[in-house]
């Protein structure tokens, strides 16, 4: 049956259509070129007037894995505010900080498996990445994404702080063998790229370091995290995988970090390496706080290094949790949690992982001084193919604030009056007001879905091209950009219609992106070796099959070759 | 033991006799059954978990009114208790993730409160966590790393057998590090592999609170607390402040003292504290029968770990209300699943329904009862290890034609969901 999208306005920038008034026909799932006449329309939905665009793709946001069980576990309150604030049916917005955070956003940091489905796919969203699987972990990532329904998973495998790359790189293992190993973790772990969290930094708190900047070694390995950015940037090229290494910088959260993430950007020695929620990373130490935004300085470096990518990490005010791989830095952190609380984890010689709670409040200096910075790191870098709209859900604020994120960058006025409410001492830090962009459509679309499809190698995702899977979004233009990206008027799945009105009609099962590049298998007489004798589980069983996500009869892995195939 | 349904490859199998999940195992050759771990024997915990399935009846049927039924029989005679059933206890959950999976699905429909056997210890944990959080590590670190390992009111080898032949014994370790030195705190080990500090478990608690009160700076004035010297006290202190990677492993079950978790909190805080300076991290035992997967599972389903009930499909957490102990006597229908170990029901006034193990022992019979496979032997799964970080899959080792939890209690749902159609 074909499916016809009559007279939509389409942004397309995968296909450079801004705005054009065009068909769009539906066939098995994937859009097709017009058909002949004598074929037959199945049904026909009329979009004058409505805005289209690709299904929008989250790069990075924490949807399934330990640490976000973990927060969900710590944090049972959270879903309680969250069912009586639903059963309100958002009643009272009494919170003072109710200017920032809205009746669209439920502000909810913990959703549970099925609600992170079902948010995502109400606001449009049809894919979503979760950035950090440790390894050791990636059975329970996938079990978790495995029962998020509605949208398309991934993930990226952590390493760069696990004892066998860090044992390589002390033996000055070569290039070909560090390759080998990263393919095969990506094969093991059913991911889609490769991320580093605190190069070395992770590995070197088990040694009792509490910080680790770019040229410092780890004390027990001797290697720096310069040096493991350059060898998994290369290793990552080397292989062909589309996503580019996945780097969350050293220092976090530091006053004056920006000095070691402009650094990293040279680390990687002119190849391709992202750069995640790369506002915690652009912080000065200029004025009395001795905490400045620096995002001038990163803006003009990624405008400047046309190697690098980047996704903010934007904050917004409002209570959530910050769970990440750096137990290092959020050990450090752990005395700013909100509650007071927080789960460290060293995990099985391979990672380690941090959650806090936090409040972000918008009379505080830091914290608004951190929501002007992302937004300036916005505003300021000039290409929006190279960054990417995130809040690090839910380190930021919860993926849900998206649309009221998307207005900040749509809408100046509504921008500068959000601006006004905040402290008065971290207002005189920024120069966010002067800072007169606004973001169009066509941009939105770009950061949203056909850039976060390109970066990730999802060939047949972010765009409305021919061939393309039928992962669509239709949106009435509001001159309320929230109100138009909290609530799309339809959401196809796979070419079905799954949301009317920001409703969910049918529930479906997204897919699980993966790249597989070549390997040598020869590497798992060694790897096995080292499996039974320092770990304490069998490397066969470490390795994920594809019947496992396939099992329950909702999962279903796609390999997406890699760009030298 | 003869088993004539082995072939002569020997099979690979993770044992989910305890937390440990040990997965190098592997079982017999032609038609022996034997327990190998390399050269060593698996440990008597996992001897006996395959022996007794393997020696579990496949032909067990099941039973409506005591009486031998066909299955569907049985499917309907158990949907039908809960369709007139207005909150359903469902009690035991001795299962893995794929069975709590569809138990979760089974619970929403029906309103049902979930509580699982050993819920008692893992709450214990969990308030803890949820009061002050807590840094903890996972098996391979411990083997590796620890120096120190301080085992509070535990001796760690009744509840998880093969720990000191597997993560302190070890020849191998990634940095060299020397075995680590193992002190018992609290509980006097038949044989011990470390030193003992003896002290009743009922004054562990301030035990506990007075190394608090050292580590912080604070002078005891008194010679003894818990009936111990304080010098062993600051003896223990610097021990552990020296250690380049402490563990202190203890057992929430095993501390059979009123507010468990109390005495968790202090152990928490210590390590917390020893943190600010050192490398010190804490290690839970659980309790078994799938409690670390049953709770992960719970969590992300729901959002809430386990006692959770749901009332018109939404869950509500209520860890003092949900309990097995309490809802037994008001529960308008108990569904009781052990699937591991022959468990037997807790007896309920309420119609009952046992899903679980071939041969689960009754005093008298339940209203319905299913037999299913045992997970890790008749069927796959996956299991969640007691670290939490590690979740391995369970391989199925024999043909039994049983069914998986799973699929029983996905044809009650379907059951329920065409009667309620109708």
């Amino acid at each position: 049956m074909i499916t016809l999208l009559k007279n939509g306005r389409i942004y397309d920038p995968a296909h450079k259509k801004n705005g054009v008034i065009e068909d769009i026909y539906i066939r098995n799932g994937h859009i097709i070129a017009k058909p002949a006449a004598s074929e037959k329309i199945g049904q026909t939905f009329d979009l004058s007037g409505k805005v289209v665009m690709a299904g929008a793709i989250d790069m990075h946001s924490h949807i399934g894995g330990g640490k976000v069980n973990i927060a969900r576990m710590m944090l049972p309150e959270y879903q309680q505010q969250y069912q009586q604030k639903q059963a309100q049916e958002l009643k009272g917005l009494s919170e003072p900080e109710a200017h920032i955070c809205t009746p669209h956003c439920s502000h909810h940091a913990t959703p549970s498996t099925t609600d992170t489905g079902f948010r995502y796919i109400e606001m449009g969203y049809t894919a979503a990445f979760e950035p950090a699987i440790s390894p050791v972990n990636a059975r329970q990532a996938h079990l978790e994404m495995g029962d998020t329904p509605m949208i398309d998973k991934g993930g990226y495998a952590m390493l760069g702080n696990d004892d066998y790359f860090l044992r390589m790189l002390a033996a000055k293992k070569d290039q070909k063998a560090i390759n080998d190993y990263v393919a095969w973790i990506l094969h093991a772990t059913q991911a889609i790229g490769i991320k580093v969290v605190n190069p070395g930094g992770i590995n070197a708190f088990k040694f009792n370091q509490r910080r680790l900047d770019l040229d410092e070694n780890n004390v027990h390995y001797q290697v720096s995290p310069r040096e493991i950015l350059q060898s998994l940037s290369r290793a990552v090229h080397e292989l062909g995988i589309a996503k580019p290494l996945h780097v969350h910088c050293n220092n976090l959260g530091a006053a004056g970090n920006f000095a070691t993430t402009l650094d990293t950007m040279s680390a990687s020695s002119g190849l391709p390496m992202h750069l995640t929620h790369i506002q915690f990373h652009s912080y000065g130490t200029e004025g009395d706080k001795k905490f400045s935004s620096a995002a001038a300085q990163i803006a003009e470096a990624l405008n400047k290094n046309k190697h690098i990518t980047a996704d903010v990490g934007q904050i917004l005010f409002g209570q959530t949790v910050t769970a990440s791989g750096d137990s290092m830095m959020q050990h450090l952190n752990a005395k700013h949690a909100n509650p007071k609380k927080s789960v460290i984890m060293d995990i099985e010689c391979d990672a380690g992982c941090g959650v806090l709670p936090f409040k972000y409040r918008d009379q505080n200096y830091v914290n608004a001084l951190q929501w002007a910075i992302g937004l300036e790191l916005f505003l300021s870098v000039e290409d929006p193919w190279r960054i990417f709209l995130t809040t690090d859900h839910p380190n930021g604020a919860p993926f849900t604030s998206y649309p009221h994120l998307i207005r900040l960058l749509m809408d100046k006025t509504f921008r500068n009056d959000a601006f006004s409410k905040l402290n008065l001492d971290a207002q005189a830090m920024s120069n966010l007001a002067s800072l007169d962009r606004e973001y169009s459509l066509y941009e939105i679309a770009i950061m949203t879905r056909a850039g976060a499809g390109k970066l990730i190698g999802l060939n047949d995702r972010g765009h409305l091209g021919t061939g393309a899977a039928a992962d669509i979004t239709v949106y009435t233009d509001q001159p309320d950009r929230e109100a138009m990206f909290a609530k799309p008027d339809y959401v196809f799945k796979n070419g079905e219609l799954v949301v009317k009105n920001g409703s969910v009609v049918k529930v479906v099962w997204g897919v699980t992106h993966t790249a597989k590049p070549a390997f040598d298998i020869g590497i798992e007489k060694e790897l096995k070796d080292y499996f039974d004798r320092y770990q304490t589980m069998q490397m066969d069983n470490f390795k994920i099959s594809n019947d496992e996500i396939a099992s329950d009869g909702h999962g279903q892995v796609v390999i997406h070759h890699n760009s030298k195939g | 033991m003869n088993n004539p349904n082995y072939n002569a490859t020997p099979l690979n199998a993770t044992c989910p006799a305890c937390g440990m999940l040990c997965d190098d195992i592997s079982l017999g050759t032609a038609s022996e059954l034997t327990l190998q771990n390399g050269s060593a024997i698996a440990c008597n915990k996992g001897i006996r978990f395959f022996e007794r399935s393997a020696k579990t009846s496949v032909s067990t049927v099941p039973a409506v009114a005591g009486k031998q039924t066909d299955l569907e029989s049985a499917i309907s005679a158990a949907a039908s208790i809960l369709r007139n059933s207005k909150q359903p206890l469902f009690a035991g959950l001795g299962t893995e993730v794929q069975g709590m999976r569809a138990i979760m699905k089974l619970a929403e429909k029906t309103n049902g409160i979930l509580d699982h056997m050993h819920s008692e210890a893992t709450v214990s944990n969990t308030r803890t966590m949820q009061n002050s959080g807590w840094l903890t590590t996972t098996l391979s670190e411990v083997k590796n790393r620890a120096d120190v390992i301080l085992a509070i009111g535990t001796d760690i080898t009744g509840s998880h057998p093969r720990f000191f032949e597997k993560l302190v014994q070890n020849h191998d370790s990634l940095f060299h590090k020397p075995s680590p030195e193992v002190i018992y705190l609290g509980v006097t080990p038949e044989t011990p592999a470390g030193s003992v500090i003896a002290c009743d478990t009922a004054k562990l608690p301030e035990f506990i609170n007075a190394l608090n009160a050292l580590l912080n700076g604070k002078e005891l004035h008194t010679e003894t607390v818990a009936g111990v010297p304080v010098k062993i006290l600051s003896d223990l202190l610097e021990k552990l402040k020296n250690a380049k990677y402490a563990v202190i492993v203890w057992s929430a079950s095993a501390l059979k003292i009123a507010h468990t978790e109390l005495v968790v909190q202090s152990i928490v805080q210590l390590i917390a504290k020893l943190n600010e300076n050192s490398r010190a991290a804490g290690l839970p035992l659980n309790s078994g029968d799938g409690d670390t997967s049953v709770n992960n599972t719970s969590t992300w389903l729901s959002g809430y770990p386990t006692r959770t009930r749901f009332n018109n499909a939404v869950p509500e957490y209520d860890t003092y209300h949900n309990t097995t102990q309490k809802q037994l006597a008001s529960c308008d229908a108990l569904l009781w699943i052990s699937t591991f170990n022959p468990y037997a029901a807790p007896n309920c006034k309420a119609p009952t329904i046992v899903i679980g193990h071939p041969d689960t022992p009754f005093e008298s019979m339940p209203d319905v009862f299913i037999p299913v496979g045992i997970p890790g032997f008749d069927h796959a799964g996956q299991m969640f290890r007691m670290d939490s970080s590690i979740t391995l899959p369970l391989k199925k080792l024999r043909d039994s034609g049983l069914h998986s939890l799973s699929e029983i209690i996905t044809m009650i749902e379907t059951k329920l969901a065409v009667e309620t159609a109708a």
